[in-house]
């Protein structure tokens, strides 16, 4: 579904990703755990486009989107780029669409379905994220966590292959942080292909298919959930995040 | 008080300061947009092209208005057909106004949060869709606000163009006022009161537009 090699990332002189790979396979729900500044979120926007790589190559079901540093023409990327879908740690909702609009604007724009279509679909979504009461309501009246699950059920709407969440829960309470894990476990159990960049390690975890513990822009260690949390590196790194 | 005289120079105002915002507006806000996707961090980055455009809008709005008028004189007469009168005043308030539109589009644009507008390219929106469905109006509240600011500093500018025979309020005030001596000055403080009655309805226009279009407060 997924092929990443190699990714060479710098912001500047600063080496940000120091040749990254990341196989994700259809359905897997790969967890990406590491500290602050490891790379990981820089990573996770490279695979969307959101930051342009230095070197290195991604493949997006089947497609390429760079290849050997070399990116795909603008014409292609949009549709790749399409396939996938990304939440943000501030969940960026348009703060002047309602909630409804927020869910239709780019499936009307972008793909071009018909209004009532994407509302249909929107509604749909909505009911599944437990927010079908909000459609009328502004992101200023919503809260965190409401705000988190309506931006999840936009990214829904554009139907991605693969679905990333950037540290979702981060800007979150730990009550709001609940809600919104338990609609991306939902998610999860559809075996649907996500990426999860997260702090939340017992989350990780218990939905992850496969961790991935970056540190200093490399790939430490990489593997199943008891693996991975049972290697060394990353046993010093949880450990320090109790103390 | 000749109020007949005030009345046209009160129509001859309006035209002016409407017809030079809206061609103002049709330069400026482009302008404005092209300032904000071009620059280094912008959804179109073209830094030279920013640097130019950006010290050519420096430039014009450098130019003291009352000089550019004088500047202006012989492009005027080719463009509009004459250098003097109301008609010709719009050239040069439209060549003043438009850089001045152009840098108050761009700070509302900056507002826009950069988060937004990543969010619509990581959905796939093209540029022109992030500006016409994103960038702009996300926009709205703010460059109602800035047009207010504009088209005020738009109409106190038309009283400067009397200097080339352009008529209205401002005219009335110096040449039925100020120019007859002192026994006329109520002319002159007449003409002021409409011109701040004038300032006074935009800006109130602008400032209730902007809360009521504004969803981020409640």
């Amino acid at each position: 579904m997924l092929k990443a090699k190699n990714i060479v990332k710098n912001f500047g002189a600063l080496p940000v990703l120091k040749g990254v790979s990341l196989e994700i396979k259809k359905g897997e729900v790969v967890a990406i755990i590491g500290k602050s500044g490891s790379g990981k979120s820089t990573f996770l926007r490279c695979l969307n486009n959101l930051e342009k790589v230095d070197g290195g190559s991604i493949e997006i079901a089947g497609k390429w989107m760079v290849n050997d540093g070399a990116y795909a023409p603008a014409k292609e990327m949009r549709g790749i780029c399409l396939k996938m879908g990304y939440v943000f740690q501030n969940f960026n909702l348009f703060p002047h669409m309602n909630v409804l609009k927020n869910l239709t604007e780019a499936q009307i724009c972008v793909l071009g379905r018909k209004k009532e279509d994407a509302e249909k679909y929107a509604r749909e979504l909505l009911g599944k994220v437990g927010l079908a009461d909000k459609e009328k309501a502004y992101p200023c009246q919503l809260s965190g966590g409401q705000q988190q699950r309506v931006a999840i059920a936009r990214a829904l709407a554009l139907d991605p292959d693969i679905l990333c969440f950037d540290e979702p829960t981060s800007a979150l309470d730990p009550l709001l942080t609940q809600e919104v894990l338990s609609v991306i476990r939902a998610l999860s159990l559809e075996k649907r292909t996500m990426i999860v960049v997260t702090h939340e390690m017992n989350f990780a975890r218990e939905v992850a298919d496969r961790v991935v513990y970056m540190e200093e822009g490399v790939v430490v260690a990489e593997g199943k959930p008891d693996q991975v949390f049972e290697s060394e590196a990353v046993r010093a790194f949880t450990g320090k995040a109790e103390n | 008080m000749n109020w007949p005289l005030l009345w046209q120079g009160f129509l001859e105002t309006c035209m002016m300061t409407v017809s030079a915002s809206v061609i103002s507006y049709m330069i400026g806000l482009p302008l404005g947009v092209l300032l904000v996707i071009t620059r280094k961090d912008g959804i179109r980055p073209a830094p030279t092209f920013n640097t130019v455009l950006g010290a050519i809008i420096n430039f014009l709005r450098s130019i003291p208005f009352i000089l550019l008028i004088a500047m202006l004189i012989p492009v005027t007469r080719v463009v509009m057909g004459t250098t003097i009168g109301t008609t010709a005043a719009v050239f040069p308030l439209v060549i003043s106004a438009s850089p001045y539109v152009a840098r108050v589009v761009e700070s509302s644009l900056l507002e826009v949060d950069h988060g937004v507008i990543e969010a619509s390219q990581s959905m796939g929106s093209s540029t022109w869709q992030i500006i016409t469905k994103v960038l702009i109006p996300e926009a709205v509240p703010s460059l109602i606000n800035g047009a207010a600011v504009a088209v005020t500093t738009i109409l106190a500018y038309t009283a400067m163009v009397s200097a080339v025979g352009g008529g209205g309020v401002g005219a009335y005030a110096i040449t039925k006022g100020y120019q007859r001596g002192k026994k006329y000055y109520d002319f002159m403080y007449c003409a002021s009161a409409v011109l701040v009655l004038m300032v006074q309805i935009i800006t109130i226009t602008g400032t209730r537009l902007t809360r009521r279009l504004d969803h981020r407060i409640r």
